[in-house]
């Protein structure tokens, strides 16, 4: 009875939890109903995941109103693993968040963290469950407003400008998208993503059908932070309270990625995106610059929050590259690197924020001997580090082997040559902090001796032992990731 | 279709798109905080009419379903349009709440006095 109403209870949930937490007002309890709302919906989407591989897509009419008509939650092997990716990162930060957040905010002010922390997970498991174009906008916008007010939360004054530029480029992105929907709305007289699918054949080369495609890839572009459109991220990333930063870069561009894979393939089609429009070639050419400068980028900074949240803009690249192969093996590895770089970033922010915890903030300077000082958050840093660059055994491999496969599959060996080549610049990047924490003598800004405290290093810990989990058992990664892929190109389940 | 009959049976679109590129100007080439929003208010208004503007029919009343009543405009356009104006009324509220904060913080709303203020090294940890 209740399984029934599993794709909706995904997302109520932690929607309801979050005028709950206002109203409690006291942070122990706030942070109680948010830490459980976000394990009901991990919990709900692991079976959700279980029950779509078991018996293919699920469907749910809210209100039992029938789709075209009523707004339907559909789920499939894809959104149903970016659920599990989405309230999985959830429920590791929200354990974590509790220390972290304490430290971070003036105590009147931690209750309403978990209010914004509650809508911001609600919109993005709603993004990824809805099967209809509008309530996507509306669930995008509750997960943007409220992690632009996240963002705001952090310490620094700068905090407040980033969160000011990412509101207006957001914005500016979500009214692209909506601009494309509204077109594709003129031409189909529907709102339901399936349903469009099947009334465009015949459009698709109409001038309205053509500039929401357009529309929709520029808006969710900015969303996901891809080369030129990315500028508001660094800012954002490396601002925001620690607690913040890991969810976002975990989650927020991911399930974009995931809006524009499901727009490009279930509704737009593959004909329409790679022959009519040459949008694998642009989106080719974005990604290559995306990684080679991104990755520059990070090189020269000299605080090791903003050096990630450059890599990120990089990592991003490499998603965006396997998707503008649009073979089933680029489509796999765009799909794989979304979740193992997910957990990768989660891994990467959650040590970093115990960092900020010790040090004050993350900058070079106070890094110097903090293998010694903190030897556990250091070498979590180092494997998930690892798992950045691609290392064998670490979950980056997984999907850097098929980026590489995709790129001999469509014939380009120098777009091999290229992932590997970047891939020694991530290397460059990792081994900066490997050579202020290992091969430095502490400095006079360098912490003292001790970890962070346990309940912000044992999420961080099972972010770093899951990114190596993932490179050794890919039966979960790999195996959906394939079905995705297959189900994208159009060929069944 | 002559070129003036085209642009005038149309007129509501050319409205649309204008303020959709005054708008979007503005968020670009104004560097107070304020007037960004205020462009940014202008851009999200111009989508309210790209949707409103198609589903009026000349003619057409409420969605009445009775024999008297034949022609009707579609009422879900509307709809959305109420929620995009809630969203849009919330995204502003919010950017000019943030927008008081950083005066408080910064004693500016220009852009380049506040980036300016950040590069004399006003970092407070």
């Amino acid at each position: 009875m209740t399984l029934a109403h599993l794709p909706v209870l995904v997302v109520v949930v932690p929607l309801i939890a979050a005028p709950v937490t206002l109203l409690l007002r006291r942070p122990g309890a706030a942070w109680g109903i948010a830490a459980a709302a976000c394990a009901f919906s991990f919990a709900a989407a692991l079976l959700l995941a279980a029950e779509v591989a078991a018996r293919g897509p699920v469907s749910y009419q809210i209100g039992s109103w029938p789709p075209p008509w009523g707004i339907e939650y559909r789920l499939d092997v894809l959104n149903a693993f970016v659920l599990v990716l989405v309230s999985g990162v959830a429920a590791v930060v929200a354990p974590y968040a509790w220390r972290s957040v304490a430290a971070e905010l003036p105590r009147d002010q931690v209750y309403l963290f978990y209010t914004m922390y509650c809508l911001c997970v609600a919109g993005l498991l709603g993004m990824a469950a809805t099967g209809d174009a509008f309530n996507l906008f509306v669930f995008m916008e509750i997960a943007s407003l409220s992690s632009y007010v996240l963002i705001a939360l952090g310490r620094d004054r700068r905090a407040l400008l980033a969160a000011y530029q990412y509101l207006i480029l957001g914005t500016i992105g979500a009214t692209f998208y909506v601009i494309g929907v509204g077109l594709l709305y003129l031409m189909t007289g529907t709102l339901n993503l399936a349903d469009m699918a099947a009334r465009l054949p015949g459009l698709q080369t109409t001038r309205p059908v053509l500039a929401a495609l357009a529309f929709i890839t520029v808006g969710v572009s900015l969303k996901l932070a891809l080369f030129p459109l990315h500028l508001w991220l660094p800012n954002a990333y490396t601002h925001a309270p620690s607690a913040v930063t890991a969810l976002l870069a975990a989650t927020a561009t991911k399930v974009q990625v995931y809006v524009l894979l499901r727009f490009y393939f279930s509704v737009f089609g593959l004909q329409l995106v790679t022959e009519t429009l040459p949008m694998p070639e642009i989106l080719l050419a974005l990604s290559l610059i995306a990684i080679l400068s991104a990755s520059l980028v990070a090189l020269w900074q000299a605080d090791l929050k903003r050096l990630f949240a450059y890599s990120s803009v990089a990592q991003i690249g490499y998603i965006t590259l396997g998707i503008s192969m649009a073979t089933k093996e680029g489509l796999t590895a765009a799909v794989v690197h979304l979740f193992n770089h997910g957990i990768t970033k989660a891994a990467l922010f959650l040590l970093v924020g115990g960092i900020a915890l010790r040090a004050g903030r993350a900058g070079f300077d106070r890094l110097r001997g903090l293998g010694h000082s903190m030897p556990l958050t250091s070498i979590g840093i180092v494997i998930a580090g690892l798992s950045l660059i691609g290392v064998p055994g670490t979950a980056g491999f997984i999907s850097k082997w098929y980026l590489v496969l995709g790129a001999i599959e469509t014939g380009r060996w120098w777009l091999a040559g290229f992932v590997v080549v970047t891939s020694l610049i991530a290397v460059a990047y990792v081994w900066r902090f490997v050579e202020a924490a290992y091969l430095s003598a502490p400095g006079k800004r360098t912490p003292a001796p001790g970890e962070s405290p346990p309940v912000m290093l044992v999420p961080a810990w099972l972010a770093v032992a899951a990114c190596v989990y993932f490179g050794f058992d890919t039966s979960f990664t790999v195996g959906t990731a394939r079905r995705a892929a297959a189900l994208m190109l159009g060929e069944g389940p | 279709m002559s070129v003036a009959g085209h642009f005038a049976s149309h007129y509501s679109y050319w409205i649309t798109f204008v303020l959709m590129v005054a708008g979007l100007y503005i968020v670009i080439a104004r560097g107070n905080l304020m007037k960004k929003l205020i462009g940014l208010s202008i851009f999200q208004t111009s989508v309210y009419l790209l949707y409103i503007a198609p589903g009026k029919l000349i003619g057409g009343t409420a969605p009445i379903v009775a024999p008297a009543f034949k022609v009707y405009s579609n009422p879900l356009p509307h709809v959305l349009i109420l929620t995009a104006i809630v969203v849009g009324v919330a995204t502003l509220a919010l950017g000019l709440a943030i927008a008081v904060r950083i005066r408080e913080a910064y004693g500016s709303i220009e852009e380049d006095e506040i980036l300016a203020a950040d590069r004399d090294g006003g970092e407070r940890v």
